[in-house]
């Protein structure tokens, strides 16, 4: 019988035929830890009392407080920092970017490659068809100790894209799409293996988007086919120079899977996530009423440079409406620098947004951005929960830049295809 | 609560996410678990850091801990002193933590459970079970690997490591098994 993705990549690394259901102890080609998980990873490592085994192999990012909120927190962060120094490993400091940006953007993830971190949506470097997941600290201190980890080979569903995305529907309604339709827990334990022709048509942000947002229905990763868009982006990558002999894994057509969903992306439309279930998904056009406060534009789900100059374009001609702040987050110092060049910052400043430094930002509540009582927030990021931006009496509703834009230039969640220029 | 041995069942619904657990901002203050337990639950269930004791269980409907990774979430429920968590079933990233971290956790069909119910933790056979006082029923954990049963009997994965100097050998010897 054939194999998934995810479970040649498990198989070859394990140097055995690998099944779901089995748990394996493997090597990481790398692994991540932020601010958010690698303090207390570095405490638990401390009590191991062992050397760190593969330095290089090591990636640490600031990036959930940044700039650093308290004496409390610049304490931790010095502590990350003088551990990277001790050890030799990699650091990226307070606004160079956000983690799941960086691993990409920086070289870390290739094709066929095992990558882990401790942060949930590590699922996102499957988009390079690679196997990463999320893992606890626990398991980093583990990793940081010995280079490996156990896992448990996970069955995959597989999801067949057909056709391609109409004008204003992007990935990020596609995600939306998947996650609504599989639910919040109907990935738990599994992979999400994307395939068909379809896949083609989906730009390797776009890809990004699709598999940072496949942890949200409890998969333990997502992932890509390694195909003609996936060799472009690492070519095009100057910190990727050799990878592109790495060799993609494919999945063979006799593969066994959990689970299938079929999804012609010529019939999707701008989908949006309401309060407070990433799952409660519905047509962006059946809100198009609801009153907003606040809108995001970035994070690790969609912060990319084309992201910025959707953006940007609906923005530039109308503004913000009065009553609606509107946050711009860029994932990394690179994207942000790109930004800059382009203008697109420039017309965010004009218009009355706040640039917020790269970073999580207002994601996940520990910062900045929080919402008032009553707020209602829409946001580019991926998780809806309650309170998830800081405040438990406000709302955040989960779209695509182009309707995070469009709601901004309204003051009212909007679908984007209804502005004229569009 | 006649049996001292015996703890209260805290119940909780489906999807309780690692933000319900422990709130983000709350981490930013400190990272002690045992400080922290103070906010347990307390953006679905405020005050509830209060009310828990020691010894008690909490018990969950499907997915219990989906969303961050954090290994805070399984923490801080031990810093509270909960003696086993039992849940429908758990987001997998938080069952990996619960396991790293020796904190029991029962995957079993939760619906006869109510709130208040005296919970107690049994042995049996080898295997570590719960039983609810009030009903007379028992709930097993399902079998875990080996590898698995081997770290949550170290008392979690950096015991284990402690103990065999990484993942290489276990105590008598024995090349570690897959
Ligand atoms: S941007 Fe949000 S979801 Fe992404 S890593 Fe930061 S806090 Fe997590």
């Amino acid at each position: 019988m054939g194999a998934t993705i995810a479970e040649k990549i498990l198989s070859r690394r394990a140097g055995r035929a690998v099944a779901p259901g089995d748990v394996v102890v493997i090597d990481a080609d790398y692994a991540m830890a932020n601010d958010g998980s690698g303090p207390m990873s570095i405490r638990l490592f401390d009590r191991l009392e062992m050397p760190v085994r593969h330095p290089e192999r090591i990636v640490l990012v600031v990036d959930h407080y940044v700039p650093c909120p308290n004496d409390k927190v610049a304490g931790l962060l010095k502590e990350m920092a003088d551990f990277a120094a001790r050890h030799g490993i990699k650091l990226f400091r307070a606004g160079d970017g956000i983690c799941h940006r960086l691993m990409p953007e920086q070289g870390y993830v290739r094709p066929g490659a095992v990558v882990v971190g401790a942060d949930s949506h590590s699922t996102t470097y499957g988009a390079l068809n690679a196997f990463a997941a999320g893992i606890g600290s626990s398991d980093f201190a583990g990793v940081l100790a010995t280079g490996r980890l156990w896992l448990q080979a996970p069955a995959s569903i597989r999801i067949e894209l057909a056709g391609a995305l109409g004008a204003g529907v992007y990935a990020k309604d596609l995600a939306l799409h998947v996650v609504g339709e599989i639910g919040a827990d109907g990935g738990t334990y599994r992979v999400l293996e994307y395939g068909g022709a379809g896949v083609a048509s989906i730009d390797m942000e776009g890809r990004f988007t699709l598999c940072n947002m496949g942890v949200e229905t409890g998969a333990k990763a997502a992932v890509m086919p390694c195909d003609a868009v996936t060799e472009r982006w690492i070519r095009d990558n100057p910190h990727l120079e050799d990878a592109a002999a790495a060799g993609g894994v494919a999945a063979d057509a006799d593969a066994a899977y959990a689970g299938r969903l079929a999804v012609d992306l010529s019939r999707l439309e701008p989908m949006l996530a309401a309060p407070h279930r990433v799952d409660n998904v519905h047509p962006v056009a059946d809100w198009q009423e609801t009153a907003i406060s606040s809108a995001v534009i970035g994070t690790c789900t969609n912060g990319s440079l084309e992201d910025m100059r959707i953006a940007a374009a609906i923005l530039a001609p109308r503004g913000i409406a009065s009553g609606v702040q509107l946050l711009v987050v860029p994932p990394s110092r690179q994207i942000l620098a790109q930004a800059i060049a382009e203008g697109l910052i420039s017309v965010f400043v004009e218009k009355g947004a706040v640039i917020v430094p790269p970073g999580c930002g207002p994601c996940c509540g520990a910062l900045n951005g929080v919402p008032a009582d009553g707020g209602v927030a829409v946001s580019t990021a991926n998780r809806n929960f309650k309170g998830r931006m800081g405040n438990v009496n406000s709302e955040v509703f989960l779209a695509s830049p182009a309707t995070v834009a469009a709601s901004a230039a309204t003051g009212h969640i909007t679908d984007p295809r209804r502005l004229s220029d569009v | 609560m006649s049996d001292p041995a015996a703890g209260k069942a805290w119940v909780f619904g489906d999807d309780v996410n690692t933000d319900y657990i422990i709130s983000s901002k709350r981490k930013r203050d400190t990272l002690d678990p045992v400080k922290l337990a103070a906010f347990l639950m307390e953006d679905i269930r405020p005050g509830f850091g209060g009310m828990v004791s020691p010894g008690d269980f909490l018990v969950g409907g499907r997915n219990f801990g989906c969303g961050s990774a954090m290994e805070i979430a399984t923490d801080v429920i031990r810093g509270a002193g909960i003696r086993a968590v039992l849940a429908k079933s758990f987001s997998r990233t938080f069952f990996r933590n619960g396991i790293n971290g020796g904190l029991l956790m029962i995957a079993v069909d939760t619906d006869g459970i109510a709130e208040g119910d005296p919970l107690a933790v049994e042995e049996r056979g080898g295997a570590t079970g719960v039983r609810n006082l009030r009903t007379g029923r028992d709930y097993a954990g399902a079998g875990v690997s080996p590898l698995l049963d081997e770290i949550a009997r170290a008392g979690g994965l950096i015991a284990y490591l402690r103990l065999n100097r990484g993942f290489g050998l276990t105590p008598d010897g024995r090349a570690g098994k897959d």
